[in-house]
């Protein structure tokens, strides 16, 4: 990885290349142009996306779905269907085999959610379902905590990527357990994306700095004064971080140490 | 299955609420009638995936739970 060039540095899930390590969420906009326009500035290799329930009038909780699919479409990204607000490793399962008959693709983001407080991924829902969409042939992206064992586990079940969360859902805290992600980018090697909880761009850069794979966000996007221009500001961070992950940073220290020379320090003067 | 009989209405589930049709009625045909059509739409029925290739074969019982999903937006 230290040897790329960041030039021939994609991002490899399940054998597939991706030249951009965002994927970006489609909910919440304000409206769906400010959304389009989001998704060009993001410059993202997925979007995730949803299925609701649509009522025999047309509708849904996102107003008329066959409209916000042409928008994706035309986009031309990867489409990222999710299995959000599934309870148990069933209705996982099942939502996963309806989006890839509805939108004809493999990829599903796997989210079984344990608790409503913070959204929590069921860390044994969770492992259920990925077994067996993955046995289904679904190339699987689970929603996960930053559990090292829960994560192992998913590798094991043929996982080739996953998704540890950040912080909640919508709660743009950002990083909020370092260690456990640093432990995770040790001791697991597939790709790993931040997925969640994720507010700033710095915080982007963070993640891409520690060796992460990449950033899936919505809400900081979404819910910005201006989004389109909060999302080319993400595209710039998470490319920041990786280049800098990529040409290795410094140790910590503790002591100073100056930058420039003290060799030739003027007024200086052995004391006569 | 039983015979089934065109004027005989069954109740079911349809997205949470109660919707009834002719016994007997197709999937194919009962989506029809709710509207959907050429909609981009997935089924699940009794919470399992029903596909597309089974719909014009599949008919539905009282009492049988539809699920039927678009897409939207999602992080």
């Amino acid at each position: 990885m230290h040897t790329q060039s960041p030039h021939d540095d994609a991002l490899v899930l399940y054998e597939e290349r991706f030249n951009s390590r965002f994927l970006l969420g489609t909910a919440l906009y304000p409206s769906p142009q400010v959304m389009q326009d989001a998704i060009e500035a993001a410059d993202c290799a997925m979007l995730t996306l949803g299925l609701r329930r649509q009522n025999p009038g047309g509708g849904n909780a996102d107003g008329d779905g066959d409209a916000f699919w042409q928008i994706l479409r035309e986009s031309g990204c990867h489409l990222l269907p999710n299995t959000a607000g599934c309870r148990s490793a069933r209705e996982a399962i099942t939502l996963a085999e309806m989006s890839r008959e509805l939108f004809d693709t493999p990829w599903i983001k796997v989210e079984v959610i344990g608790d409503d407080y913070n959204l929590q991924p069921d860390p044994f829902g969770l492992l259920e379902a990925a077994r067996e969409l993955v046995e289904q042939g679904f190339k699987v992206l689970p929603y996960c905590t930053d559990d090292l064992v829960l994560c192992q586990r998913l590798q094991e079940a043929g996982c080739q990527a996953l998704m540890p969360w950040g912080a909640p859902i919508g709660t743009g805290r950002g990083l909020m357990n370092r260690y456990a992600l640093r432990t995770l980018r040790e001791r697991i090697d597939v790709p790993l994306i931040i997925d969640a909880g994720l507010g700033a761009p710095s915080q982007a850069a963070e993640a891409m700095e520690m060796g992460f794979d990449g950033v899936l966000l919505n809400t900081a996007v979404a819910k910005a004064r201006r989004p389109a221009q909060m999302s080319a500001a993400f595209a710039r961070a998470i490319e920041a971080g990786r280049e800098a992950y990529l040409a290795g940073l410094m140790e910590r220290r503790q002591t100073a140490s100056p930058s420039t020379p003290t060799l030739g320090q003027p007024f200086w003067h052995a004391t006569p | 299955m039983k015979a089934s009989d065109p004027m005989h209405e069954i109740t079911l589930s349809l997205n949470g609420e109660p919707a009834r049709l002719p016994e007997g009625t197709p999937l194919t045909q009962a989506l029809e009638a709710w509207g959907y059509g050429e909609r981009r739409v997935a089924v699940a029925i009794n919470d399992a995936f029903a596909p597309r290739s089974t719909w014009p074969e599949r008919t539905l019982g009282e009492g049988d739970r539809i699920d039927i999903v678009a897409p939207v937006g999602g992080g």
